[in-house]
């Protein structure tokens, strides 16, 4: 399968474009024919990271988030880009439970239901300069006559 | 400004909310996400604060999707009655959102009914 496609966009860091994202990309993701289920995990994923970018990148403050989207075969790539504060210590914030927002009641679960709802997360910050978080996720294909 | 008396609210952004007894049902009419908790936090307090509310229902018959902020707003809300002897349930929940209430460990701490009207006779 040699399918190709992009795209990219870029909004306010508006918690209304939390809905606006994830609708985004269910919806270009929606050719490689994913089952509910892995739409419903790429949603999951998209809404994660773009309510990071809201939250903890800017902090509630004005900014712009860039979505980006590719398809490669059978794979989709995400990729969200802030240009907020950044992230101190990565590995931290990934720990399951930890947030740096407990009295907004941030559970804490973001990077881990990134993490388990896609294939791969890759996570790069810099302080005072942003954070990329790119994800990425295979569709299985499912031959109904095999 | 609502007042005690007031027995249902709507909040036309996330949920409707209504007291049944001493029961607190939240059903949740959009997608719960962190735009959408914000809201239900602050409306779900008012409730919660004005009224001995001995159970909070989160129901799903309407709302498809939620994300870790969903498990923020019941969490918080199950800190917030924890201490009073009240209990947190949700119902009619969908496969997707189940996964996520599974994976992050909250059934260890809240009941999950296939309807309200269980969850009420509970």
């Amino acid at each position: 399968m040699d399918r190709k496609n992009a795209m990219s966009l870029e909004f306010d860091s508006r918690s209304e474009n939390e809905s606006f994202a994830r609708i985004v990309v269910a919806a270009f993701a929606a050719q490689l024919n994913p089952t509910i289920e892995e739409i419903a995990d790429i949603k999951t994923a998209v809404s994660e990271a773009v309510t990071n970018s809201i939250i903890h990148g800017y902090e509630g403050k004005e900014g712009k988030i860039t979505l980006s989207c590719s398809i490669d075969g059978n794979t989709i790539h995400v990729m969200v880009v802030d240009h907020g504060k950044g992230i101190a210590d990565i590995k931290q914030a990934m720990e399951p439970l930890y947030t740096s927002k407990p009295e907004m009641e941030r559970s804490g679960m973001g990077f881990a239901f990134m993490e388990a709802f896609m294939d791969e997360l890759e996570v790069i910050s810099t302080v005072n300069e942003g954070t990329t978080v790119t994800m990425t996720k295979t569709i299985q294909e499912i031959n109904l006559f095999s | 400004m609502e007042t005690s008396k007031d027995k249902t609210i709507s909040t036309k952004m996330g949920a409707n909310m209504e007291l049944r007894g001493r029961s607190l049902l939240i059903q949740i009419t959009k997608e719960l996400d962190h735009h959408n908790a914000v809201i239900i936090r602050e409306k779900a307090d008012q409730l919660i604060d004005r009224n001995s509310v001995k159970q909070i229902i989160f129901d799903f018959a309407n709302s498809e999707f939620m994300d870790s902020s969903g498990i923020g707003v019941i969490m918080g809300r199950y800190k917030k009655i924890i201490f009073t002897g009240g209990k947190v349930a949700v119902t009619n929940v969908n496969a997707s959102i189940d996964r996520i209430f599974k994976l992050s460990g909250l059934y260890k701490i809240i009941d999950k009914y296939a309807t309200i009207e269980e969850a009420l006779s509970k």
